[in-house]
């Protein structure tokens, strides 16, 4: 199953759907990164609403993701964690520690502009 | 009150789920979420079932390379629950007071995740001896 990755100015968003399986997962982390260095992204929108579990795996690949994108010089903010999602994750002790979060795909966006990171190429 | 026949508190309808592969893991908690919503879970309950079950066919995955998961109601006096057995003939677990500690296994970096997991459902029971497989048997009870 593919990630759909889209281009919007200098920032890429990519939504990610409910039942990847971790090779999925894996493949998703090696495309996003290529495409941050095709397109030189300054920021990426990883979109989880529709992910319906958060285990340890997903959670270590996401962090991971933003780790590499940030060494990339680019920022990474998850957006659309559910609060069923949220709470599992904590109560299994997984944080996303070092992983800017936001609530939704705007609020998302507006951080990455503040960050000074403009959208508009 | 219970509509399916039961043995014992422990109704008879039950899903096997064969656990080999990272695509079995992601078949199981969708089957496992699936019932816990047909036992009307609600859905943040059905979301913690669903991550147990990912976390315990990681486990044979990652360790046992095979395995089974099994899942079926359950039913005491007054309110019914889910059961979920994971079951594998691996290596087995050297050293379970270990694996049971946190931060030796949670924090998505390695080990077992079974503070966790334990941590998710109402009921966490081990059973692992070397050489001879783990089994873990986990259960949830409906508010």
């Amino acid at each position: 199953m593919e990630v759909p990755i889209l281009k919007q100015g200098s920032f890429l968003i990519a939504t990610v759907q409910a039942a990847l399986t971790d090779a999925d997962l894996l493949q998703f982390r090696s495309a996003l990164i290529q495409h941050v260095v095709r397109s030189r992204s300054q920021g990426v929108i990883l979109d989880v609403t529709d992910l319906d579990v958060m285990d340890s795996f997903a959670s270590r690949t996401i962090r991971e993701i933003a780790q590499m994108i940030r060494l990339r010089g680019a920022e990474t903010v998850i957006v659309g964690i559910q609060p069923e999602v949220a709470f599992a994750m904590v109560q299994l002790g997984l944080t996303m520690e070092g992983v800017e979060t936001a609530l939704d795909l705007d609020e998302g966006l507006d951080f990455l502009n503040l960050k000074g990171k403009t959208g508009t190429s | 009150m219970a509509a399916n026949p039961s043995v014992g508190d422990i109704l008879v309808e039950e899903i096997r789920v064969l656990i080999t592969s990272d695509q079995d893991i992601v078949a199981a908690r969708q089957q496992g979420r699936t019932l816990a919503v047909h036992l009307q879970f609600s859905p943040g309950d059905s979301t913690l079932i669903a991550t147990a079950i990912s976390e315990l066919a990681r486990n044979i995955v990652s360790y046992a390379r095979r395995g089974e998961i099994r899942i079926r109601p359950m039913q005491n006096s007054d309110r019914p629950g889910i059961v979920i057995i994971a079951s594998d003939d691996g290596p087995g677990i050297r050293d379970i007071r270990q694996a049971m500690r946190d931060g030796f296994s949670t924090s998505g970096s390695l080990g077992l995740g079974l503070p966790g997991v334990r941590r998710l459902m109402d009921d966490f029971e081990i059973v692992s001896e070397q050489g001879m497989g783990t089994t873990v048997t986990v259960k949830k009870w409906k508010l």
